[in-house]
């Protein structure tokens, strides 16, 4: 395992075999799978099947417990050292983070700050970014998620919609090179789905990296390059989503789908 | 309108800005309260006997009162106390976080000591503590800097650095620094845990986001009872003859009333200066809360309402 050579250039994110245990509870079996530059992945499954942990684990908001994970062919949360893994200082994790853009199921956005300070916040902050550029790209950010006159807005003063799609141009902000999505759209009331979705779309058709954790099977079909079908801490059948949306291989994926679809 | 019991002819179905006009707006004829209004007056007519008695009442002397309100000797000592509350407090504040942090750590060693400290300072009375600081000097009598048994550089003795006034000091801020700490926790606690995920994920470091998201956020939980502790620490201050310490104001307005033979007019006066430097600190406490709760409230302003307004009689859409 540990003299495994690192992934290849056109590979932005690889797992080998990644396990997470909480406590004596193992959530991930040993989770295989790559994603491509340029790639949009969907991965789909019945809640607890670990989805969400594998998503945390690729930008260290959780730690691995067992295999290897890389990202942009740099190995996530540890160092490795004289054949041994170390465990990687903060600062350092932090520095991995600011290159993966993560938007979450409940949004998360900093209520205390309007939807502009948002978006500027991390790049001024982490980055060094002068304060005019960030605004000036703030706001073309929120043109491009579509609420360019809700700069001002308090995050309660929106809605669901609104709030998640300021969440993803906070992430966006960062220029992130992949970009993880949480059931983004699960909290949301069904006529406010839409529209994330169509900002998530435009991204994708712009070249972005993305993982994305939905239920939204209409989006895999129409979006997604990979899709991925999860059950238990296991991949249980990935491929093309047109294929395996409409002839999936496995009793699980099957049952699966029949409630889903 | 027309014959009772026939139902008012239906309107014809017609949008608000229809042929028809808008609707005209409610003006109903105001429910009558007389219950609100006696209990008014009673208030009102108690209040002003109170008032009367207070004004004709030869024991509150207020002629007294009026000459020594402006006494340089109370003044003086209105300072002390002030200095007293704004000193303790600052050391407690500063405290009080590092005491919380340490509680919030990961660390069991930290969480045990900071525990223990609450547990001892908020478990004896405050007068009891002082009164001990006042005896610092006799249970340490000097102060020895050095390697613990090996060699020392220095006899400091305690008597000569610590005047009463700072065994005040002290005596204040580490009582009130463990009350301090639970205000502060509560608050980092009540931040919810996808604040600092959030924070986090954008690759903030720990002290950005605890600095940038987490206690701006959490300072509109430990502002309001921050602000009940400061006006607690003020009257407080009064304990201090404990140490004893008795230059501030209401140990000197007790001294002062050996002049008047009257202590009323004198604790009449002790009282004012406590209620006046009180209503600063509310006024104070009244803009922090609303710089701090900024966003907090999904209700618009007055001024974003009027945009929408103007917005809507322009004929957009919201």
């Amino acid at each position: 395992m540990t003299g495994s050579p690192p992934p290849a250039a056109d590979v932005m994110v690889r797992s080998e075999q990644v396990c997470k245990y909480f406590g004596a509870l193992e959530v991930l079996k040993g989770i295989s799978l790559n994603v491509n530059r340029g790639e949009v992945m969907c991965l789909v499954g019945p809640s607890g099947s670990g989805k969400s942990t594998f998503l945390r684990c690729i930008n260290h908001l959780e730690q691995i417990s067992a295999g290897r994970l890389w990202v942009d062919g740099e190995l996530v949360g540890y160092t490795e050292r004289g054949g041994r893994l170390h465990e990687m200082p903060a600062k350092h994790a932090a520095v991995q983070r600011r290159d993966i853009g993560m938007v979450f199921q409940k949004f998360n956005l900093f209520p205390h700050l309007t939807a502009l300070e948002n978006i500027t916040e991390a790049p001024t902050r982490v980055k060094g970014v002068k304060k005019v550029e960030a605004i000036a790209r703030a706001n073309q950010l929120l043109e491009q998620v579509g609420m360019p006159d809700k700069a001002k807005a308090y995050p309660a003063q929106l809605s669901g919609g609104q709030q998640q799609r300021v969440a993803i141009a906070r992430a966006l902000a960062m220029d992130p090179k992949l970009m993880l999505f949480d059931e983004p759209t699960s909290a949301l009331d069904p006529e406010l789905v839409g529209e994330v979705l169509d900002v998530m779309k435009q991204l994708a058709q712009g070249g972005m990296t993305m993982i994305v954790v939905t239920h939204e099977m209409g989006f895999a079909r129409e979006v997604a390059d990979s899709l991925v079908f999860m059950d238990a801490g296991v991949v249980v059948e990935s491929g093309e989503p047109r294929s395996v949306l409409s002839d999936p291989k496995h009793e699980r994926t099957k049952a699966f789908l029949s409630k889903v679809l | 309108m027309s014959s009772v019991g026939e139902p008012p002819a239906a309107p014809a179905v017609e949008g608000r800005d229809g042929p028809g006009g808008q609707p005209e707006l409610i003006k109903a004829v105001p429910l009558r309260r007389p219950g609100r209004l006696i209990a008014a007056v009673l208030v009102l007519v108690l209040l002003a006997l109170f008032a009367y008695g207070a004004a004709t009442n030869s024991a509150y002397d207020w002629g007294t009162f009026g000459r020594y309100l402006f006494d340089q000797r109370i003044s003086k000592a209105a300072g002390v106390t002030l200095s007293l509350t704004v000193l303790a407090m600052f050391f407690a504040i500063i405290l009080g976080v590092i005491l919380a942090v340490m509680r919030l750590s990961p660390n069991p060693v930290l969480k045990a000591v900071a525990w223990g400290f609450v547990w001892f300072f908020r478990g004896t009375p405050i007068y009891v503590q002082l009164v001990f600081w006042g005896l610092l000097v006799v249970i340490y009598k000097q102060i020895d800097l050095g390697i613990p048994f090996v060699v020392q550089f220095a006899h400091i003795n305690t008597g000569s650095l610590f005047t009463a006034y700072w065994l005040a000091v002290i005596g204040l801020s580490l009582n009130e620094s463990a009350y301090m700490s639970e205000i502060v926790r509560a608050g980092i606690s009540s931040v919810d845990e996808g604040q600092e995920e959030a924070a986090r994920a954008l690759g903030m470091s720990w002290s950005l986001s605890t600095r940038r998201i987490v206690l701006p956020q959490a300072m509109r939980v430990i502002i309001p009872p921050t602000g009940n502790e400061l006006i607690s620490m003020l009257k407080t201050t009064s304990l201090v003859i404990a140490v004893p310490l008795t230059s501030e104001l209401y140990s000197r307005a007790r001294d002062l009333s050996v002049e008047t033979f009257n202590p009323i007019p004198m604790l009449l006066v002790a009282s004012a200066w406590y209620l006046f430097f009180t209503s600063i600190l509310m006024v104070g406490q009244f803009y922090l809360e609303r710089y701090f709760s900024r966003g907090a409230s999904r209700k618009m302003s007055a001024k974003q309402l009027q945009a929408l307004a103007n917005a809507q009689s322009l004929g957009g859409h919201i």
